[in-house]
């Protein structure tokens, strides 16, 4: 397999064929925010906050950073007015759900993201998928899901499932980066006052 | 069970097929498109056939239940042949009349036949009707004369012969060049060069390869794949094949709508005749090509005709997209090359390989050939779909054939591509029908469809309204497109509200930024772009409804 050799930021790294930028910029010593990546799951490219400038023969995109594969002559530029502006405002989008997010207000003092841009609207979950997508590869169990479409989207746990491997596992809860708050409470909830329509039928 | 064998053997089976129609024998087609269904051709369809077989008339006279004709407006419409009367806005009652006098006596009843609105003056053939003439109905044309049920029909105009041409006269080589110097353009929105995208999927490394047909026509106001796809289903099905030879797949899918069952019940038929002909399946017309088409439906959502999105469907996952950055034509269904073009695209194909590149780019403008699709709908006297050449000016497309403005009012605005698409204004009518010339001013093709506005519509409403559709069919995986929409919605249903407020159009321009250049996939880098577009020709408004807290369309309940 070949390798490039790919600038982050003015700092030159040799990368193997398949390696993502976000990969390279850790092995160059550039930190890249991220906010629903995580090592062991494949990426996912929801959050959008590790966008990134990508500078190939003279044309520059804004792609993923997460998921965009290094490539011959590949120039990165991970800080930029663009990429700033771009940042802030995710972040600013989020913060309308999970004003106090640690996560969040730390990467909005980077950024200088008011969290009061938008109109609260405090559902805690951010959509990052890291349960959802951590107990579907990883545990394999898929007892956590994304419900609805668009700005409905929510995660929810299926009864069925999660009453029988959640209450031993629970490993979801300290990858949440709004504090597992939302992850606690859904299952809290759906395992107290299950939806009588997915109720297991009675034996007959 | 007439299975092919050989090209000749397709030849001699469509010299049978002639032979056996009686020269001159009277024909009713009926149009079954959605819209003519809609306002009753059902019961006008069943008069008839009772009509004819109280006059005994069965064997004499030939009923057809056809695709769409395209002038939904004055549906339900019935054109007899050979003479080609049409007769506009049928009644079951008018059944007997035309039975009696126009099949049988081969007279014109005047009171049917289309009166133009402006002269007063009528025309008795279809080719007369202002909405016909001039349009050149290449793919759709060809529907009022077939039954989509009958592959012997297709078969008898020609169908298949270009398929026999580049099965037995033409390398796939030679197919892909005639296509990349036909220089046919993606018809779902992109208008990518198909040759291209063929090329690429051919050239990927990887086995098998796919093919897929995009019929997953979603945009609000369009509705001409459908009208198309439902009417003459192996037009597709060959383009697809012939498609498929080039690009070296054995496998195509057909990814369409659920709640289509017209379409599916005739792509189902078409699928099994294709099979029985020897069209399909292995040792393809003799000529030791293997390719069979699945047809898979959707789950209801808008994103899914989305490639990526599409493709994840196909493999049986939630229909969210991937990020493109390897293309689906190399990496695409199960990571393997996979080639997608929409319905029309495809319906090209035959028309391409049967006359050529040369005659096929003789068509159109310098970079986008051929004809196009267009639903019109909206505030248009025709409503419909119309076919005519690439470079047909905006303003022969909405007076010419549309028949202009209802109700005396003014033309406002154009908009294309539904919610990921654009508006243009009065002003920039003469503006040519042409994949760029759109691109450049805000508003790109889209798919075709068109949604003519009259002075009465707002446009914050319009806006608004695409972001209201769009709320609920982005899947909700990426930050800016499902939290853009959910605050650029809000902010302008506070506008529609009279409750806009200084800086709302700067916020909206930040968020749409970071959404068209953000966003994961290709709706949602286009959910801000009617906006933009409106921004761009309408702004005042849009300041109108802040700083005035008026609605200057007089459409907005609650301003002045």
């Amino acid at each position: 397999m070949s390798e490039f050799i790919v600038q982050i930021d003015g700092v030159e790294v040799t990368a193997p064929e398949g390696t993502t930028v976000l990969e390279a910029a850790k092995k160059a010593g550039v930190t890249i925010p991220t906010l629903c990546h995580h090592e062991i799951l494949e990426p996912y490219g929801g959050c959008r906050l590790c966008t990134v400038e990508a500078e190939v023969r003279g044309r520059t995109k804004l792609v993923a950073a997460c998921l965009y594969p290094v490539e011959k002559d590949l120039i990165v530029r991970t800080r930029s007015e663009k990429v700033d502006r771009i940042r802030k405002m995710i972040l600013e989008l989020l913060l309308a759900h999970a004003p106090d997010a640690r996560d969040l207000q730390e990467l909005a003092s980077e950024y200088g993201a008011d969290k009061n841009r938008f109109g609260k609207e405090p559902s805690f979950c951010i959509h990052c998928g890291l349960c959802v997508r951590y107990c579907a590869e990883i545990k394999k169990k898929n007892a956590i899901s994304f419900v609805a479409m668009g700005p409905s989207r929510e995660i929810s746990f299926i009864p069925e499932i999660a009453a029988k491997e959640c209450w031993d596992c629970k490993e979801c809860f300290p990858l949440c980066p709004t504090e597992a708050l939302q992850a606690a409470f859904v299952l809290t909830k759906e395992m107290a006052f299950p939806s009588p329509s997915l109720e297991p039928a009675p034996a007959e | 069970m007439p299975r092919i064998n050989s090209a000749a053997e397709l030849e001699t089976l469509r010299e049978g097929i002639l032979a056996k129609k009686v020269p001159d024998k009277p024909c009713i087609s009926i149009c079954a498109g959605i819209a003519c269904l809609g306002l009753g051709n059902g019961k006008v369809i069943s008069a008839f056939e009772d009509e004819l077989k109280k006059q005994s008339l069965e064997d004499k006279v030939e009923l057809r239940a056809t695709g769409c004709h395209g002038f939904c407006e004055k549906g339900p419409l019935v054109v007899i042949y050979p003479e080609e009367i049409c007769y506009v806005e049928v009644k079951p009652e008018d059944v007997p009349e035309i039975v009696a006098k126009t099949v049988v006596d081969k007279q014109v009843i005047d009171r049917l036949v289309y009166t133009d609105p402006a002269t007063g003056s009528k025309a008795a053939l279809q080719s007369e009707i202002p909405f016909y003439k001039n349009q050149m109905r290449l793919l759709i044309g060809n529907s009022p004369k077939i039954n989509p049920q009958s592959i012997e029909d297709y078969l008898a105009i020609g169908g298949y012969a270009a398929l026999a041409k580049a099965l037995f006269e033409m390398s796939p080589e030679e197919v892909l060049q005639e296509i990349k110097t036909a220089n046919l353009r993606g018809r779902g929105g992109g208008g990518f060069p198909a040759g291209s995208k063929w090329e690429t999927a051919r050239n990927a490394p990887g086995e098998p390869k796919y093919v897929i047909v995009n019929a997953h026509e979603g945009e609000p106001g369009a509705f001409m794949d459908r009208a198309l796809f439902t009417g003459n289903p192996h037009l597709v099905l060959e383009g697809l094949i012939i498609g498929a030879y080039t690009i070296g797949s054995s496998q195509g899918f057909i990814y369409t709508r659920h709640d289509t069952p017209v379409l599916r019940k005739n792509l189902d038929l078409a699928l099994e005749q294709a099979r029985e002909y020897g069209f399909l399946g292995k040792n393809i017309m003799g000529s030791g090509f293997d390719f069979d088409i699945e047809v898979h439906l959707d789950v209801g959502i808008f994103v899914s005709g989305e490639s990526s999105a599409l493709m994840r469907s196909i493999e049986g996952k939630a229909p969210e997209p991937r990020p493109k950055y390897i293309r689906t034509s190399v990496s695409g269904i199960w990571d393997k090359p996979s080639n997608l073009n929409n319905v029309e695209t495809w319906a090209n194909v035959p028309q391409i390989i049967n006359n050529g590149s040369a005659w096929y780019s003789s068509i159109g403008t310098e970079r986008s050939k051929g004809t196009k699709l267009i639903s019109l709908s909206g505030n248009i006297v025709n409503s419909g779909v119309v076919e005519i050449p690439m470079g047909t000016s905006l303003r022969e497309i909405i007076f010419d054939f549309g028949g202009g403005i209802p109700n005396g009012k003014k033309l406002k605005a154009i908009h294309f591509g539904g919610p990921m698409g654009g508006s243009i204004p009065e002003s920039l009518i003469d503006t040519p029908l042409d994949f760029d010339a759109l691109s450049k001013l805000g508003a790109s093709l889209g798919a075709g469809d068109m949604l003519v506005l009259d002075e009465d519509t707002c446009m914050v409403e319009i806006a608004r309204f695409f972001l209201e559709f769009l709320s609920g069919e982005s899947c909700g995986k990426c930050v800016p497109c499902r939290e853009g929409i959910r605050q650029m919605l809000g902010i302008l249903t506070r506008m529609t509200a009279g409750k806009g407020k200084e800086g709302d159009l700067e916020l909206l321009e930040e968020i749409s930024e970071v959404v068209g250049e953000a966003a994961l996939c290709s709706l949602g880098r286009s959910v801000q772009k009617p906006l933009l577009s409106m921004f761009k020709y309408f702004r005042d408004e849009f300041e109108a409804h802040i700083k005035e807290k008026k609605c200057p369309a007089q459409y907005c309940k609650g301003l002045s």
